[in-house]
């Protein structure tokens, strides 16, 4: 009986043969090509700003004006945008992210309260950034201007302070959720041998938690701020649209992002397009890095 | 007790105190967001708003169907493309650990991973609009299909990682050829994750504006040809929302409100696809 | 040998510069169940794997020699053929998870896209849960999933899945190791009835299993082949010192 079906398993073994070696191929060939699209990708941002590389040299990134019809492209007014709306939103966001860190990663692992807290976390990276600017914009902005009437400063709504709020809403998930790996992470013979020499929950946490967990939850805050470096829809939504330079974070202005969003497709003159690929370049550079630097790290924690 | 005990215990208790109120804290914006769409939205919900165009400037009314549709293919397109060649990639990395290839396979997909929406629009136009010297919703659903590809590979081979040796062993030990222990046995296996990777990266690209700006562009029209400019659910958003027009305004209210849901729902079949399909070892 | 079915010759092994299998011989007589056993790290589990080209499976390994099935080098032919012929069971049951009893069994033929007909596909099904010994307790639940079964009633299902590909050889990578005594005693009884039909070579740490179910016993050493012969002689008449401190315990 079983012979029968012996010659069949001969004669379907070359094709599978034949098979087994086009699909290891194609495996390669799959890796080979994620490779070279993320190359190409890399070569068609550099080839495409080379004309304002070549035309506009450092002065790109420290020029203080940008005024496309004078043909004056400089980025200066951006970069100052994008790093104050990051770090502002970072400011916000890390006592809130590092709580909740410490509350599910220590205090209350379990529990219902729990299991709710961390599925609003999973939700909040889960709603699109043009749901958070359009919120932004009709709820968020007339709260701003009201508080801006009451500091005496000219009543925006939108601007730098706006963004950089619903920014930090954005970027809390990353952080907390990889904060809260980290600390779960702390052996429980370190806390145990903390407690054992009679200290509290609190001192446990500082001197034990905290420094144990110090580069997993660094690794957060550096993916955090390269969600909202790289974060376009909502701060642009909100932001103010304007290339003068900020002179306080109530004022207009634009990120990176927001100045490509707004432009790209307007751009009528080849420097002007150009200028702001360059621009993509230089936040596409910054964010990968940024994002690098922290997965290395969490690598490094979690393997040690 | 001693007051210096009494003191390190109120320190405390206050630290707990507080890791709890900003933790609570957290939620409150997103429930207001969620509130507020949901209150703004479910009133202009209704059978017209889905089946119908927007109407002009001026005239109430009016619906998103061009939007739904034009979303709909966009993200059936990227996936469709994004699927097959990140799971291979997810395979390719999970059988070659050490390669060279494979590390920097890794690195590039890290690499997408970090990229910027909108820098994906604008390497997007140049290779598929420029050329085609046309917005289009196929170069929108190329653009997606690079942002969910790093979400897919790594999700595919974290799962396919953890599934123990043993496995492949036993069907390489039988004399099954290699794609078919993989295909077969390893795949079906690590299904639960796999799948729901590939939600999770769905339901992300489903809610991207940026990379669609300079791509499929929108498109006030109906349109299923992708060739064409596409309206999607986030671009109608976008565009309605910093509209003048109070009009435009309703119309993005129920169009965000939809995309919300739709956003949701997936989550939670990501969910529940890993809570229910896991396998027994 | 006049029935000899497999036969090393100079066989090495390596893991990277690891040398863990030096230059072994050994001729396996056919319908003989031959206990490979050694102290753990001697290369036993490294040598069997070797023999149905598992071990290159492994990143950075690598073999050195010849290994002969009916004089053909299995190094000679694709791992595919020479696994059809050589079937193995491992350390740990492992039935596929996604699969049916019924399926595991039928696995080499159903994975591999073979169409066959359910009349077919029944009997190999049945016959070797027979020969398995594992027919009677199963039959009733064929279509639930095999990892709903006990240790041993697995690592049976892992031998029927082995037999219904119909091999020359089974290699047996200490099946009882993971499994309670009763199932224990089950298996070794198992390996009596399927020497009718194949050969066996099992690896074990446990002398008495060893002894208890083999025919012929090889002891291995730091990945030497120290000494292969009778069951009976070596256990009452080791050539070498090594091989009698092993058998009476004075190293392991």
């Amino acid at each position: 009986m079983m012979n029968v079906w012996k010659n069949v398993k001969i004669k379907r073994a070359f094709h599978q043969i034949r098979m087994e070696k086009f699909f290891k191929t194609s495996l390669v060939l799959i890796a080979l090509s994620i490779l070279i699209l993320v190359i190409s990708f890399l070569l068609t941002l550099v080839v495409q700003s080379m004309p304002s590389i070549k035309a506009l040299g450092f002065g790109f990134l420290v020029g203080k004006t940008w005024d496309p019809v004078a043909n004056v492209y400089g980025t200066y007014p951006f970069l100052l945008g994008t790093l104050l709306t990051s770090f502002l939103a970072l400011l916000i966001s890390i006592p809130f992210s590092f709580a909740i860190a410490i509350f599910l990663g220590e205090y209350f692992p379990r529990g219902w309260f729990s299991e709710f807290l961390k599925n609003s976390i999973e939700l909040i990276a889960a709603v699109p950034s043009v749901i958070y600017g359009f919120w932004g914009l009709f709820v968020l902005v007339p709260l701003v201007r009201s508080l801006e009437i009451k500091l005496g400063v000219t009543p925006y709504g939108i601007g730098i302070f706006t963004s950089s709020v619903i920014l930090a809403i954005m970027i809390i998930p990353y952080a907390a959720s990889l904060g809260r790996e980290m600390i779960r992470m702390v052996p429980s013979s370190l806390k145990e041998a903390a407690y054992s020499l009679g200290a509290t929950r609190y001192e446990v946490i500082r001197a034990v938690i905290l420094p144990y967990a110090k580069s997993g939850l660094m690794a957060g805050v550096l993916l955090s701020l390269g969600r909202a470096l790289g974060e376009t829809m909502a701060v642009t939504m909100v932001i103010g649209n304007t290339s003068l330079i900020p002179k306080s974070i109530f004022d207009p202005g634009n990120t990176m992002a927001s100045v490509i969003a707004n432009e790209f497709t307007e751009a009528a003159s080849s420097l002007y397009l150009s200028s702001l690929i360059e621009l993509g370049l230089v936040l596409f550079l910054v964010t990968v890095v940024i994002n690098l630097i922290g997965k290395r790290i969490i690598k490094r924690f979690t393997t040690e | 007790m001693k007051p210096h005990i009494k003191y390190r215990l109120g320190k405390s208790k206050f630290f707990k105190a507080i890791v709890i109120l900003l933790s609570t804290l957290c939620t409150v914006p997103l429930f207001l967001i969620l509130f507020y769409i949901l209150r703004e939205g479910i009133t202009r919900i209704n059978w017209h708003f889905l089946v119908n165009l927007p109407k002009p400037v001026g005239e109430a009314g009016g619906g998103i169907a061009n939007a739904l549709v034009g979303s709909l293919l966009i993200v059936f397109f990227a996936a469709l493309m994004a699927i097959p060649v990140g799971v291979m990639g997810g395979i390719y990395l999970s059988e070659n650990k050490k390669s060279r290839l494979a590390n920097l396979t890794r690195l590039a997909v890290d690499v997408l991973q970090g990229t910027p929406s909108i820098v994906v629009g604008i390497v997007i136009y140049f290779w598929i609009v420029k050329p085609l010297s046309t917005f289009s919703a196929l170069s929108g659903s190329v653009a997606l299909a690079i942002m969910m590809l790093p979400i897919v590979v790594r999700s595919t081979e974290e799962t396919l990682k953890l599934l123990p040796a043993s496995l492949k062993e036993a069907g390489l030990a039988l004399g099954l050829p290699y794609q078919r222990v993989i295909l077969r046995i390893v795949l079906p296996c690590g299904f639960s994750g796999v799948i729901s990777g590939i939600i999770l990266a769905v339901a992300r690209i489903a809610g991207e504006t940026a990379p669609l700006l300079f791509t499929a562009f929108g498109n006030p029209f109906f349109s299923t040809n992708i060739f064409k400019p596409m309206q999607s659910l986030p671009l109608l958003i976008f565009n309605y929302a910093t509209s003048p027009y109070d009009e435009w305004h309703d119309l993005a209210w129920g169009a965000a409100l939809i995309l919300l849901l739709w956003v949701l729902l997936l989550n939670i079949i990501t969910k529940i696809t890993t809570r229910r399909w896991k396998i027994q070892f | 040998m006049e029935n000899t079915i497999l036969k090393s010759v100079d066989f090495d092994a390596y893991f990277g510069e690891n040398h863990v299998v030096k230059k072994v011989n050994i001729e396996i007589p056919k319908n003989n169940v031959v206990a490979v056993m050694g102290p753990s790290g001697c290369g036993k589990t490294t040598f069997l794997r070797c023999i149905n080209r598992m071990h290159e499976l492994i990143e950075g390994a690598s073999t050195k020699g010849k290994m002969l099935l009916n004089n053909e080098d299995v190094y000679e032919m694709h791992p595919i053929f020479v696994r059809h012929k050589i079937g193995m069971v491992f350390q740990r049951p492992n039935p596929f998870p996604n699969l049916s009893i019924y399926d595991n069994v039928i696995a080499g033929y159903k994975l591999n896209g073979m169409k066959m007909n359910k009349a077919d596909k029944d009997v190999i099904v049945e016959q070797s849960l027979q020969k398995a010994a594992l027919w009677n307790e199963v039959k009733d639940s064929l279509h639930k999933k095999g990892t709903f079964l006990s240790g041993g009633q697995q690592q049976r299902l892992c031998i029927a899945r082995a037999i219904a590909m119909e091999p020359e050889v089974l290699l047996l990578d200490e099946p009882t190791s993971a499994l309670d005594p009763i199932s224990t005693s089950s298996i070794e009884v198992l390996l009596q009835e399927l020497k009718k039909n194949y050969t066996l070579i099992v690896v074990t740490h446990n002398m008495q299993q060893a002894a208890r179910v083999s025919d012929k016993t090889a002891f291995f050493y730091l990945g030497e082949l120290i000494e292969y012969d009778d069951t009976k002689n070596m256990f009452t008449n080791p050539q070498d010192k090594r091989t009698q401190n092993y058998i009476t315990g004075r190293f392991s």
